[in-house]
């Protein structure tokens, strides 16, 4: 039997559960620009509704900035991770959201961010749109087309990379006495998470306050609120998960390109919220599963926990 | 494990076909076998072991010891692995050059790197005409890979190149890129008369003006960013070359009597 005894650590307890994620297809950009405000305008722009891939399509973040000695034309930039659960769907909107977002945006260029085990389209697909005025320039170290655009080329490399062994559905569940506090905590973990390589955290900010369930009373409706979180519902629901001191319960999602990308954002996030202690932050972490039975990756929040 | 030394005995009395001295082709011969390879290209017979004195190494990293202006086709068709000639050597050095490194300690005859495919070719000294060129009877040139010349280049430099990166970092002879398809020209030097003649598409990159066909339209913008990847990526074969595409002041687009879909970028 395995041991469900709560630990805690500074004054809060850690349940003795895990967060249940999935295999996920993943792909990565750098977006560069003229300057490190446009980058992230691009960025922002193409990341913009990328929440979750049940409405979405695809989830998406900055990953990282990048300095201009980091970047391949040596101008600032950030990197942008993407993930879905087919490699159609990420194609698809990879064209769609580099091609509305990226291509649209001024100064900006696009470069392979991931080297991967496949090619997904980048340039290759966008080059159209130059109407046959497009240059393809194949350079040592990549190859890149040009289209012509009205305030001069818009380079792109021709393809990135696609990694078919990402995560998705990393979690810590926040459960905290206020809303004021719970939010303190959750930026806190959200900022840890937003620091570590190679991982992203896609709902707003990084926090998502409408955790969802498997599941609808309602035909049609894959996810709907997770009524055991919600404080309202405490008195009403049977399978409540709240005590009576809870009044806010927030959310971290993580998606990673590795396992141990997953791993190693979980466990900064929760040594922030730790750190924070909870008379500022949040009194409880949980994370949510589904048995065990849907997703390979289970992260035991015991095992990322500090040590005491 | 040291390479594979050949180390020049005479000089030839006749041109010789140096082609079959490549790591792909000497790879598992004994140094038997590699003394007995045929060289000549008259009726008079000369092996490798006539002209070398043969000192068994890694065939990976093949040495030539000396060299002659009548050594043809060295290095041609490799594939993989290296190839260094401590002299000079005659035509078609790097010929259908498709992976590996042949580096020329010395100077080259004409069409080096002709039809090249891939891998790099760099001639420490000058080259001659038709550099990365096509034979006659062929439509295109050099088709992909880096050629880097320390020295200057003859005439019709990179005539007809497909596809890859051709650095000079002398100067080059007239019509330098004439019937350009595609890829990259970086003269650092002075270029002869009329460079980019008849190229239909690719990039040409010259250090310091020059006489440039009536065809060629001036088409700003410079300060492209695909010009900071190519600074970047040539940076890393010649400084000369980086520096070269850096101080790029004007751009054309030509030439106009063709496609016209080429960019000649010019130092002013």
């Amino acid at each position: 039997m395995p041991d469900l005894t709560p630990i805690v650590r500074n004054g809060i307890t850690i349940d003795a559960t895990y967060a249940e994620a999935f295999d996920m297809r993943a792909t990565a950009l750098v977006i560069t620009a003229p300057t490190l405000r446009w980058a992230h305008i691009a960025a922002a722009s193409m990341t913009g509704f990328a929440t979750s891939v049940i409405a979405c399509g695809v989830e998406a973040a900055i990953d990282a900035e990048l300095p201009q000695e980091a970047t391949p034309d040596g101008r600032p930039g950030v990197r942008v991770l993407l993930f879905a659960g087919s490699t159609g769907e990420l194609q698809k909107q990879l064209i769609n959201r580099v091609g509305q977002c990226v291509l649209t945006s001024p100064g900006s260029a696009c470069y392979a961010g991931l080297t991967g085990t496949e090619p997904l389209k980048l340039g290759d697909g966008l080059r159209y749109f130059a109407d046959g005025h497009q240059i393809s320039k194949r350079l040592p170290d990549r190859h890149v087309w040009r289209p012509p655009v009205m305030d001069g080329e818009f380079v792109c490399e021709g393809t990135t990379g696609l990694t078919k062994t990402a995560v998705g559905g990393g979690n810590l569940i926040l459960l905290g006495r206020t809303s004021a506090t719970t939010l303190a905590a959750a930026e806190a973990a959200a900022a840890a998470i937003a620091a570590t390589p190679d991982a992203i955290a896609p709902f707003p900010g990084g926090i998502a306050r409408s955790g969802s369930k498997i599941g609808s009373k309602y035909k049609g409706l894959i996810a709907s609120t997770n009524h055991a979180f919600c404080p309202t519902l405490r008195a009403e629901v049977p399978d409540t998960a709240l005590s009576p001191d809870i009044g806010a319960v927030l959310e971290l999602v993580i998606d990673g390109l590795t396992p141990d990308a997953v791993a190693a954002a979980m466990r900064n996030g929760l040594a922030a919220v730790i750190a924070l202690g909870p008379d500022s932050g949040v009194t409880r972490v949980s994370a949510g599963n589904y048995g065990g039975k849907l997703g390979r990756h289970h992260f035991h929040l015991h095992e990322l926990a500090p040590a005491p | 494990m040291t390479g594979l030394r050949l180390v020049l005995r005479a000089q030839p009395d006749q041109r010789l076909d140096l082609s079959p001295l490549t790591p792909d082709r000497l790879t598992g011969l004994d140094p038997g076998a590699i003394a007995a390879l045929k060289l000549h290209t008259t009726r008079h017979s000369v092996t490798v072991g006539d002209i070398f004195d043969i000192h068994p190494g890694d065939p990976a990293d093949i040495r030539i010891e000396g060299g002659s202006d009548r050594f043809d086709c060295v290095g041609q068709a490799m594939r993989t692995g290296a190839l260094t000639v401590r002299g000079d050597v005659g035509q078609q050095a790097g010929r259908l050059l498709a992976g590996g490194t042949l580096l020329i300690q010395g100077s080259t005859g004409g069409w080096a790197a002709s039809g090249q495919r891939g891998g790099m070719l760099e001639i420490a000294g000058n080259t001659g005409a038709y550099l990365g060129g096509p034979l006659a009877g062929e439509r295109t040139g050099m088709r992909g890979g880096i050629v880097l010349v320390r020295g200057n280049a003859g005439q019709r430099a990179a005539d007809r190149l497909r596809r890859g990166l051709v650095i000079i970092e002398g100067d080059a002879g007239p019509h330098a890129g004439s019937g350009l398809f595609a890829g990259t020209l970086i003269v650092c030097g002075r270029a002869g008369a009329l460079p980019g003649i008849l190229m239909r598409r690719g990039t040409i990159i010259l250090g310091k003006p020059a006489d440039l066909a009536p065809s060629f339209v001036a088409a700003n913008p410079v300060g492209l960013v695909f010009t900071n990847l190519l600074t970047r990526a040539s940076a890393t074969l010649s400084a000369k070359a980086a520096a070269c595409v850096q101080a790029a002041t004007t751009r054309y687009s030509g030439d106009m009597a063709v496609l016209g879909k080429g960019e000649l970028f010019v130092s002013t």
